[in-house]
C-alpha cells in the first residue's frame, strides 16, 4: 500500500480518473451556468423546473441524450461518423493532462506542455471536419468547412499571442511557466509595462474563434446551417460532441490563466501582508457568501423538498468555505480555489461576451483573424522581445 | 544562448552576398508589385535585371574570398564561383527574353520576376552548397519556383499540363534524392559531403555497402530526373513544350546547369571513395541519355520539343564528361555547360519571339523563308544550330571536343566512338532546320511578324557572340 | 515494472500504427479513408519520436502534419465529388511489383541490422542538461543557422507561386 501511494504514476492516475469523471458532470454544469447567466442577461429566469433553481437540469438533459435513439443518417460514411466524436472528446479530455491545477497536482508535467495543448487542439479538429463530412449532409459539411478554416486561421493567432507568454517564461512547460511568474512577481498578462496585455486580449479573442463561440459561432449559425458540423449528430454521440466542446472551453480558460494569469498564484503573489486576505478571507467570503446568498432563494420555491435540497447545497458551500480556515487543508487547496475562481471569471466572460455581441459575418471573421489579429500578434511578439530583452 | 556559439563574421555575408541580394531584390518586387499599376509592372522587370547584375557583381565579390561560410555549411570555391555567375548570367539573359514575350502575352506580373529571382537563388545556394541539407532546400526553392514558372500561362492548357507533370514526377525525384540523403546520413552519420567522404574512406569505418549502394543509386535517381537524364526524361519534351518560351530556355539552362554542378560536386567529393560502384551506372546513364534524346528528337515536329529532345542529348553529353571522372572531366563539363546556356537561350529566344501571341507557330515547317525575309535573325539562329551540332569553329564544337578528350583519357574508348556517332545523328535535325529556314518558301507563319524587341535582340546576340568568342577564345573561362 | 519492457511494447504498438496506416493509405478506395490511414499512421511516427525523448518533434510532427497538412488535404478530398473518383482506375495496380520492393527493402533492413557493427554508433543521450527544446535552438541558430534561413527564402517562393496560380488577374 504503501509503496503504491509512493509511486509515481499514482497523482497522476488518479487525478486522470478525476478528470475523465468530473470533466463532463462540470461540462454540464457550466451549460446550465450558461443558460442562467445568459438568462440573466435577457431578463428570464432560465431553468427552473429541474431541481431547485434547474439545480438537477443537467443531469436531466445527460440522461435525456443517454437514452434517446442513436440515429445514423443513411448514407452516412458509418466507420468515420462513429470515430469523429470520440476523436473530439479525447483531444479535449487529453489535453487537460498538462494542465498544471496546482505546482504539484498535475498528470504530467512535459518540457513541450504548451505544445501538446495546441497539438491536441489542432487534432480536435479532424473530429469536427470529419464529422460534417461523415454525415453527408449540405449542412453539416458546410459547417464543418466552415469550422475547420475558422480553427486553421485562428490557431495562429493564438499561437502568436501564446508564444509572447512563452517568451516572457523562457520555458513550454506550463508548470515552469507559472514559476517564471512567481518569480518574475507579476502575472504576465501585466508584465512588460503593461504590453502584454496585447497578446492576452488576442489570445482571448481568437480562443473565443477557437472554441466556435459567439460572436465566432458561424460553424453553428443555426440561421443558416441549422445546428452546423453536428446536425445530424443526436443521442450520446452528440453528447460527446456537446462534452468536447465544453471541455474545450475549460482548456483554453486554464491555458490563459496558466499563461497570462499566473495559474496557482493569487493576485500580488509577492505582498505578503495580502496573504491573510487573499488566502483565507476571500476563498471563504466566497463560499460562505455564495452558500448565505442562497438562503433568500429558498422563498421563491414551490415545494419542501426543493426547499431543503437548497439548503443542502448552501450549507455545503458554507462548509467549503469553512474548509480555508484550517492551515494545513489550506496550504493544499488555496492554489486550486485560485485556480479554478480565475478560469470561471473567463468562462463567465466568454458567456458575457456571447450574451452581448451580434454574430460576425465570414468574411469579417476572416478578416480579423487574417489581417488584424496575426499582424498584431507578430507586432506583439517582437516589441515584447525587444522590450523583454531592454529590462534584461 | 549556446556557449559554443560564433557569430558568422563580415567575410561570410561577402560569401553569400549574390543568394542576399537576389531574394532580397525578389522580396522587394513583392513588395512594390500591389503598388505597381499594371501598364508599368515593366518596371518590375528592370527592377529584377538590376538584382541579377548585382548578383552577379556580388558572385564575383564572393569569389574573391572564397573559403567556407555558415559554420561550412557553404563553401565558396572557384567551381561554385564559375557556376553561380553562369546560373546568374543565365536568370539574367532569360529576363530580357521575358520581356517583350510577357508584355505580348498580356502577362506582365511582379510575381514572374520575383519567381525567377528566387529559383536563381535556389540554384547559387545548390552549387556553393558543402552540406547535403543546404544543397537539398537550395534544389527545392530552384525546383518550386521552377513548377509554378512551368504553369505560369494558366489560362492554356498545355501550360497546365506540364506543370502538373513537372510539379509530380519533380516532387516525386525530389523525394529519392531526399531518401537517399537520409540513407547517407544514416550510414555515415553526418550530412557534409568531405565528411561523407571522410567516413566512405577510412577502412575502419566503412559502412555497409548495401546501404551506401541504395543511398548513391537513391540520389542519382534525384539528379538524373533534374538534369534530364534517360530513363527519368519523360517529362521534358511535355513541359518545354507547354512551359512559356523563356521558361524553357531557362529550364534548360538554370535549373539543368545548377543540378549538374551539384551532381558533379556530390559524385567526385563525397562519393569519390565509390566510384568503382557508380561509374558504370553513369557509363549507362550518358549513353542512354544521348541516344534517347538524339533519336527522339529525329521524329519531332515542334520545335520546343525538338529542343526538350536536343536538351536531354546534351545532358548525355556533360554525362560522358562526368563519366571520364576526372579533373579534365570536370572542366570539359563545365565548359560544356557554359557554351550549351548561350545555345539554348539563343535558340528558345528565337523561339520565343518567331512563335506569336498564344505561341502559335511553333512548328518546324513555320519555320519556312526565314532566312530570306529576316537574314539576320536567321543567321544568329544558323550559327546557334551549328554550335548545337558541334561544328567548328563555334564553342559547341570545342565543347565536345574537350569532353570526348576527356574521356578517351579516361580509357573510355566505347562511349567516346558511341558519343561521336551520336553527335552524327544530332546534325540531321539541327540541319533540317537551317535547310527549312533557307530552301523553303516562306508561307503564312511569316506574315505579319513584328520587329524584334530590343531585349530579344540583346539576349539573341549576346548567345550568338558568345558561342563564336567562346569558340574562338576558350582560355577566357577555362 | 520494467520500463524496457513498456518502452518495447509501445515500439511495436506505434510500428504497427505506422505501418497499418501506410498500407490502409494505399489500399483504401475512399481518399477519406486514405487520408485518415495516413493520420493514422503519422500519429505512429509521433508516438515513435516520443520513445526517442524527442518530445518536441513529437508536438510539432502532430501539431504541422496533422493538425495543418492532413487538414487541409481533408478540406480539399472533401470539396471533391468523391463519387466519381471512386469509379476512376487506380494507379495503384502494380502491386506485385510494389510488394517485391518492399520485401527487398525488409530484406535489406534486416540484413543491416543483423550486423550492427557495420552502423554508426548511436548519439549518446545526455541525461539532465536543458530540455529538448532549448537543445533543439541552440543547434538551430548555430551550426543550422543557414539551412533555417533558407527555409524560409523556400516557403516565401511557395506561397508567391500559390498566389500565381489561384490570383484572379494574372
Amino acid at each position: 500500500m504503501e509503496s503504491i501511494l509512493n509511486s509515481p504514476l499514482f497523482i497522476p492516475l488518479i487525478l486522470t480518473v478525476v478528470i475523465v469523471c468530473c470533466v463532463p458532470l462540470v461540462a454540464g454544469y457550466l451549460s446550465l451556468v450558461e443558460r442562467k447567466i445568459l438568462a440573466d442577461f435577457q431578463v428570464r429566469l432560465g431553468p427552473m423546473r429541474v431541481g431547485p433553481h434547474g439545480l438537477l437540469q443537467p443531469i436531466a438533459d445527460a440522461l435525456k441524450l443517454i437514452l434517446k435513439e442513436d440515429i445514423i443518417p443513411n448514407q452516412s460514411d458509418k466507420a468515420i461518423f462513429w470515430m469523429a466524436p470520440a476523436v473530439s472528446t479525447f483531444t479535449a479530455l487529453t489535453a487537460f493532462s498538462v494542465i498544471p491545477f496546482t505546482e504539484t497536482l498535475h498528470v504530467a508535467d512535459v518540457n513541450v506542455g504548451l505544445l501538446v495543448i495546441s497539438a491536441m487542439s489542432s487534432v480536435g479538429i479532424l473530429g469536427i471536419v470529419l464529422g460534417g463530412w461523415s454525415s453527408n449532409s449540405h449542412y453539416s459539411l458546410l459547417g464543418s468547412l466552415r469550422s475547420g478554416a475558422q480553427l486553421i486561421s485562428y490557431e495562429v493567432a493564438l499561437a502568436f499571442a501564446l508564444l509572447s507568454g512563452v517568451m516572457m517564461a523562457g520555458t513550454l512547460s506550463m508548470t515552469g511557466i507559472v514559476k517564471a511568474q512567481a518569480e518574475r512577481q507579476v502575472w504576465f498578462a501585466f508584465d512588460n509595462f503593461g504590453l502584454m496585455l496585447v497578446p492576452f486580449v488576442i489570445y482571448m479573442i481568437a480562443a473565443i474563434a477557437e472554441t466556435n463561440r459567439a460572436p465566432f459561432d458561424l460553424p453553428e449559425a443555426e440561421s443558416e446551417l441549422v445546428a452546423g458540423f453536428h446536425t445530424e449528430y443526436s443521442g450520446l454521440r452528440f453528447a460527446l460532441f456537446f462534452l468536447a466542446e465544453y471541455a474545450n472551453i475549460l482548456v483554453i480558460a486554464s491555458v490563459a490563466v496558466t499563461v497570462f494569469w499566473g495559474g496557482w498564484l493569487r493576485p500580488f503573489p509577492n505582498v505578503s501582508w495580502l496573504a491573510w486576505p487573499l488566502e483565507v478571507a476571500f476563498p471563504l467570503a466566497v463560499f460562505a457568501g455564495s452558500g448565505i446568498l442562497c438562503i433568500p432563494l429558498m422563498r421563491r420555491l414551490p415545494s419542501q423538498p426543493q426547499r431543503l435540497f437548497l439548503l443542502a447545497v448552501a450549507a455545503a458551500l458554507v462548509l467549503i468555505g469553512l474548509l480555508f480556515l484550517i492551515p494545513a487543508v489550506n496550504a493544499a487547496i488555496v492554489g486550486l480555489f485560485w485556480f479554478f475562481f480565475k478560469v470561471s471569471l473567463i468562462v463567465y466572460a466568454m458567456i458575457w461576451f456571447r450574451g452581448t455581441w451580434p454574430r460576425f459575418r465570414y468574411d469579417q471573421l476572416m478578416n480579423v483573424g487574417w489581417k488584424r489579429l496575426i499582424p498584431l500578434g507578430m507586432a506583439a511578439v517582437m516589441v515584447n522581445a525587444v522590450v523583454g530583452m531592454l529590462r534584461g | 544562448m549556446p556557449a559554443n556559439f560564433v557569430p558568422p563574421s563580415g567575410v561570410e555575408y561577402i560569401r553569400v552576398l549574390p543568394e542576399i541580394i537576389l531574394a532580397a531584390v525578389a522580396t522587394l518586387i513583392m513588395v512594390l508589385e500591389p503598388l505597381t499599376p499594371a501598364p508599368r509592372k515593366r518596371a518590375l522587370g528592370y527592377l529584377a535585371l538590376a538584382g541579377f547584375a548585382g548578383a552577379l557583381a556580388g558572385a564575383a565579390a564572393a569569389g574573391w574570398r572564397t573559403g567556407p561560410a555558415f559554420s561550412g555549411m557553404l563553401e565558396v570555391d572557384g567551381f561554385a564561383t564559375f557556376f553561380r555567375l553562369l546560373v546568374i548570367l543565365a536568370g539574367l539573359l532569360v529576363t530580357l527574353v521575358s520581356f517583350p514575350y510577357l508584355r505580348r502575352e498580356e502577362a506582365e506580373s511582379g510575381e514572374y520576376y520575383a519567381l525567377l529571382l528566387y529559383s536563381v537563388a535556389g540554384q547559387t545556394i545548390m552549387v556553393s552548397a558543402a552540406d547535403l541539407i543546404v544543397l537539398f532546400i537550395g534544389l527545392e526553392i530552384s525546383s518550386i519556383a521552377s513548377y509554378v514558372l512551368a504553369g505560369y500561362m494558366r489560362r492554356e492548357k498545355l501550360a497546365n499540363e506540364a506543370a502538373a507533370k513537372y510539379f509530380l514526377l519533380g516532387s516525386f525525384a525530389t523525394a529519392f534524392l531526399l531518401y537517399g540523403i537520409a540513407l547517407i546520413y544514416g550510414a555515415t552519420g553526418t550530412t557534409r559531403l568531405n565528411g561523407i567522404a571522410q567516413v566512405l574512406s577510412d577502412p575502419r569505418m566503412a559502412p555497409a555497402g548495401i546501404l551506401t549502394g541504395t543511398a548513391v543509386a537513391l540520389m542519382l535517381v534525384g539528379f538524373a530526373f533534374k538534369i534530364s537524364a534517360a530513363p527519368f526524361q519523360v517529362w521534358a519534351p511535355d513541359v518545354y513544350q507547354g512551359a512559356p518560351s523563356p521558361v524553357a530556355a531557362f529550364l534548360a539552362a538554370g535549373p539543368k546547369a545548377a543540378a549538374f554542378a551539384v551532381l558533379l560536386r556530390v559524385f567526385m567529393t563525397a562519393f569519390a571513395p565509390l566510384t568503382g560502384r557508380w561509374l558504370a551506372i553513369m557509363w549507362s546513364l550518358s549513353l542512354l541519355t544521348m541516344i534517347v534524346g538524339n533519336f527522339a528528337a529525329l521524329l519531332q515536329t515542334n520545335i520546343k520539343r525538338l529542343l526538350a529532345y536536343s536538351s536531354i542529348a546534351h545532358a548525355g553529353y556533360v554525362l560522358v564528361a562526368v563519366t571520364a571522372h576526372s579533373e579534365e572531366g570536370v572542366q570539359a563539363a563545365m565548359f560544356y555547360l557554359t557554351v550549351y546556356v548561350f545555345m539554348n537561350i539563343g535558340a528558345f529566344a528565337v523561339v520565343a519571339y518567331f512563335s506569336r501571341k498564344g505561341e502559335r507557330y511553333v512548328e518546324i515547317e513555320d519555320l519556312a523563308g526565314l532566312g530570306v525575309r529576316q537574314p539576320v535573325l536567321a543567321a544568329l539562329f544558323a550559327v546557334i544550330l551549328l554550335s548545337l551540332i558541334g561544328v567548328p569553329p563555334t564553342a559547341g564544337f570545342l565543347g565536345k571536343f574537350y569532353i570526348f578528350q576527356a574521356a578517351v583519357k579516361a580509357d573510355l574508348l566505347w562511349l567516346t566512338v558511341l558519343g561521336l556517332l551520336n553527335s552524327a545523328v544530332a546534325a540531321y535535325y539541327y540541319l533540317r532546320l537551317i535547310v527549312i529556314m533557307y530552301m523553303k518558301e516562306p508561307g503564312d507563319s511569316l506574315l505579319e511578324l513584328p520587329g524584334m524587341a530590343v531585349s530579344t535582340r540583346a539576349a539573341l546576340w549576346t548567345s550568338a557572340a558568345a558561342v563564336v568568342v567562346l569558340g574562338l577564345f576558350p582560355a577566357l573561362i577555362r | 515494472m520494467n520500463p524496457m519492457w513498456i518502452d518495447t511494447l509501445f515500439f511495436y504498438f506505434f510500428a504497427l500504427l505506422v505501418l497499418g496506416g501506410g498500407v490502409a493509405t494505399i489500399t483504401c478506395k475512399s481518399a477519406v479513408h486514405s487520408a485518415i490511414s495516413l493520420i493514422v499512421s503519422m500519429v505512429g511516427v509521433a508516438g515513435l519520436f516520443l520513445l526517442q525523448h524527442a518530445e518536441f518533434l513529437f508536438a510539432v510532427q502532430i501539431v504541422l502534419y496533422i493538425g495543418g497538412v492532413m487538414v487541409l488535404f481533408l478540406f480539399v478530398i472533401m470539396l471533391v465529388n468523391l463519387d466519381e473518383s471512386m469509379q476512376m482506375r487506380q494507379f495503384n495496380r502494380q502491386w506485385l511489383l510494389a510488394v517485391a520492393a518492399v520485401i527487398a527493402a525488409g530484406v535489406q533492413a534486416v540484413w543491416l541490422l543483423s550486423k550492427p557493427a557495420d552502423l554508426p554508433a548511436a548519439v549518446p543521450q545526455v541525461p539532465g542538461g536543458p530540455g529538448n527544446v532549448q537543445r533543439v535552438a541552440d543547434v538551430l541558430f548555430s551550426q543550422y543557422l543557414l539551412p533555417f534561413e533558407i527555409a524560409s527564402v523556400l516557403l516565401l517562393a511557395a506561397v508567391i507561386g500559390s498566389v500565381v496560380m489561384a490570383k484572379k488577374r494574372l
